[in-house]
């Protein structure tokens, strides 16, 4: 505490300059190789079934949405093709993210960060961006020579600048458009767009993501996932030793030196490193990091810095993969002279991968068996029960039937509890009083007001279990329900 | 004013303010410019904000805005809405008939919701929140009724209610027959018990039977008819059910046959438009008592 600093002595580095950091602009440079062909291919599935999913149709027949991926917020449904979900069933919705969420663990234990460089949509829409910078204003020297100038903008230099944010905000503008695509009819709401006729809560979505589309791939880019997103911090407690991260081979690539210093020393017999020092990797890197700084938490396990490095090597006559998804377990092993072990299957990978077995087949089981019809019963609580003129006691309670099904049903009803019941359901003429016949429109719920009556005889003295039988008179589906009958 | 700018900070290489205190000075660290920028910008938007909406007090009023805004006139507007939207479901309650209405399930739902709202507001002080009823409060859910469980007939005792003054109401009524000396103490006991006995009740040790009857003929099967099985014209209950309005046990019937009983219903015609007793009446009558 008393120790005095001169000031003199202190730099911005230090531990006790400025915690703020400005951000340095990144300027990654167009590389070509196995993982960027891997990451290209999967933008265009991952934009392609984004863009256009709201376009396929699925035949529900007549009076259904003919949408196969659908979010009908105002009718309350979820179509998913051959799926149709009800509020009541958001389980569903649960149980798939918790398998999304083991499933990231799963890829993290096994590839690291996979999800962040290949997967996350920030990355991807960041990757395309990106694409139409360099399209446009050309690779990393041109690009950062054109942002260093101090000269005053000429036409071409403006006209490059207009033409990059309009094909930004076009991208941006799709990308909002898409996304309301899949919460209405998608040819319809396309026809009401561009007529303008379309409701205002799409504009307003639209133009809520076209700005955070804009903003966040085209200026904030790798600052979302080192300053904004949980993921980077949450994965370390997740990840292990036998993951396979992207790694430096700092056993093969030390001591750093030139090409042609590296070939004198190795005539000589000497031990010399691979690494030419040539920076390739640091200029390709979307996060601006040196991997050869080892693991790094801005690092989003991407692979260009391997296509980029393996280029080089290629050129310079080395092995490939002086970058790699390797650990440090195995450096170490290289190390000893022992050959590398890769152990994808480890008691983490199984336990995570049981989990989502489990869930996943959980889910489908429940989805596969799951009720398209049911019944709910409410017993009037006031009235709880009613003594008629005969001596009978009569309990009403109110019945919702739920027929989930694509076609209407006609449902029979039966009480099993208090002997020789009658019933009535209130508003219906039933052919057969003891067993009304009700008809339930597809995909929609019906409540009823049924009456229960125990003769005068049969009554019970005290509360009595009753269970409800609904059954399709057509197909010998049933559901039943319990409540209870009361006595006065 | 210094020429601040001039005067760099030997230490961070950054300009100062120009304020020293004991020899240290404040560097001149201003505020980002974005976020100066935001700051202005607020106080603009807010000088828009008192030109287009409601904003100043004056003396007797406030200013009005450019567009004459007020909350109070949107919820008018709603109010209007709702009315409009209301108003086409209850006028076809008004066109359809009792029974129509009943075989509707949209506008079964629509009565039944209505009628319940409007019971609560109007019905539940006497009949009870459920239309259980009380002693003298008729229970609306049973199949016993003293004017008639039909649609219509509900609806005729709710237009113009019981012994209610209205030209058109349900007249009739118990005599006090031991108050105004017409039984005597005796015969309204042994009648006590003969009426018990027409439902199956208990008897008192004694009761003649033949006397019973003899006095229930002369004095009270005018309005309960033969065997007393009652008489809806004259709201005169049913004496053979199970149900009892003031109580079936021996005090309870000699009470009522000494002091006489005249429950009193309000007439709603007047009080409620016709569609709201039409909503009333099949609300009453889904209750599972209706005939």
């Amino acid at each position: 505490m008393n120790k005095t600093v001169n000031p003199k002595d202190l730099t911005l580095d230090d531990d006790n300059g400025p915690l703020y950091a400005a951000h340095k602009k990144v300027y990654p440079q167009s590389v070509s190789g196995t993982f960027r062909r891997i990451k290209w291919s999967l933008m265009a599935i991952c934009l392609g079934v984004y863009y256009f999913l709201p376009f396929v149709r699925w035949n529900r027949g007549l009076g259904a949405p003919s949408q196969a991926v659908l979010i009908d917020l105002p009718n309350g449904r979820f179509y998913f093709f051959f799926i149709e979900l009800w509020p009541q069933e958001v389980y569903y919705f649960t149980g798939l993210l918790i398998v999304a969420a083991v499933a990231l663990f799963l890829m993290n234990s096994v590839g690291g960060r996979i999800w962040c460089g290949y997967l996350c949509p920030q990355t991807v829409w960041t990757d395309l961006f990106y694409a139409v910078e360099r399209l446009v204003e050309g690779d990393r020297r041109e690009r950062m020579k054109k942002d260093k100038s101090s000269d005053p903008l000429k036409l071409e230099r403006i006209s490059e600048i207009v033409l990059k944010h309009s094909i930004w905000l076009m991208i941006a503008w799709w990308t909002g458009g898409a996304w309301v695509l899949y919460f209405n009819d998608a040819p319809t709401l396309v026809k009401e767009l561009v007529t303008f006729q379309g409701p205002m809560i799409a504009y307003v979505w639209i133009g809520i993501l076209t700005a955070t589309t804009y903003l966040l791939a085209g200026y904030m880019r790798e600052q979302v996932c080192t300053y904004m997103c949980p993921w980077p911090r949450i994965q370390a407690a997740l990840t292990d030793e036998w993951a396979l991260n992207v790694t430096y081979r700092y056993d093969r690539g030390e001591k750093r030196t030139s090409v042609k210093k590296a070939a004198e020393l190795r005539a000589l017999g000497e031990q010399v490193g691979d690494c030419v020092d040539c920076y390739q990797c640091v200029a390709v890197c979307p996060t601006g990091i040196d991997i050869r700084n080892g693991p790094q938490m801005e690092c989003i396990q991407c692979g260009l810095c391997i296509d980029a490095c393996d280029n080089v090597m290629t050129k310079i006559g080395r092995p490939k993969r002086l970058i790699g998804y390797d650990n440090d377990i195995n450096i170490h092993r290289r190390q000893e002279g022992k050959a590398p072990i890769y152990r994808i299957v480890r008691p983490r990978t199984i336990v995570y991968s049981a989990i989502i077995a489990a869930i996943g087949g959980f889910m489908v089981y429940t989805l596969a068996t799951r009720r398209l019809l049911d019944v709910n019963v409410l017993h009037d609580r006031n009235p709880v029960a009613v003594k008629l003129s005969d001596g009978s006691i009569r309990n009403a309670y109110t019945v919702r039937l739920l027929n989930k099904s694509g076609y209407d049903r006609a449902i029979a009803i039966d009480v099993e509890g208090p002997a020789n019941p009658t019933m009535h359901v209130v508003g219906v003429d039933s052919v057969t009083p003891d067993r009304p016949i009700i008809v339930i429109p597809r995909d929609s719920t019906s409540e009823l007001r049924l009456l229960v009556t125990a003769p005068a005889e049969n009554n019970p003295e005290k509360s009595i279990p009753v269970r409800f039988h609904v059954m399709d008179i057509g197909l010998g589906v049933a559901a039943s329900a319990v409540d209870n009958f009361v006595a006065p | 004013m210094t020429d601040h700018h001039s005067d760099i900070d030997s230490v961070s290489g950054k300009s100062t303010t120009g304020h020293e205190w004991d020899g240290i000075k404040e560097l001149n660290t201003p505020l980002p410019r974005w976020w100066v920028i935001s700051f202005y910008l607020t106080i603009i938007w807010s000088i828009g904000y008192w030109i287009v909406y409601p904003a100043w007090p004056l003396i007797s009023s406030n200013t009005t805005g450019m567009f004459g805004y007020s909350s109070r006139a949107d919820v008018a507007v709603e109010l209007a809405n709702l009315e409009k939207i209301r108003g086409d479901k209850m006028a076809a309650l008004g066109v359809a008939s009792l029974a129509d209405i009943e075989k509707d399930p949209a506008l079964l739902a629509l009565a039944r919701a209505k009628g319940k709202t409007v019971f609560g507001d109007n019905c539940a002080p006497c009949h009870g929140s459920g239309a259980a009823g009380a002693k003298g409060y008729p229970n609306l859910n049973d199949d016993d009724w003293l004017w008639g469980g039909t649609l219509d007939q509900i609806m005729q005792t709710i237009q113009f209610g019981a012994r209610s003054g209205h030209a058109k109401t349900h007249e009739g009524q118990m005599l006090a027959f031991g108050k105004d000396g017409v039984l005597k103490a005796d015969e309204i006991v042994t009648v006590a018990n003969y009426v018990r006995s027409l439902s199956g009740l208990s008897t008192r040790n004694g009761f003649d039977a033949a006397k019973g009857e003899k006095i229930f003929a002369e004095n009270c099967v005018a309005c309960h008819g033969d065997g007393g099985k009652g008489n809806l014209e004259m709201g005169a209950p049913n004496l053979t059910d199970k149900i009892w309005l003031y109580g079936s046990d021996e005090a309870a019937l000699i009470e009522t046959i000494s002091q006489g009983r005249a429950g009193v219903m309000p007439a709603w015609e007047g009080r409620l438009d016709p569609a709201t007793i039409k909503a009333m009446a099949v609300y009453v009558h889904s209750l599972g008592g209706g005939k």
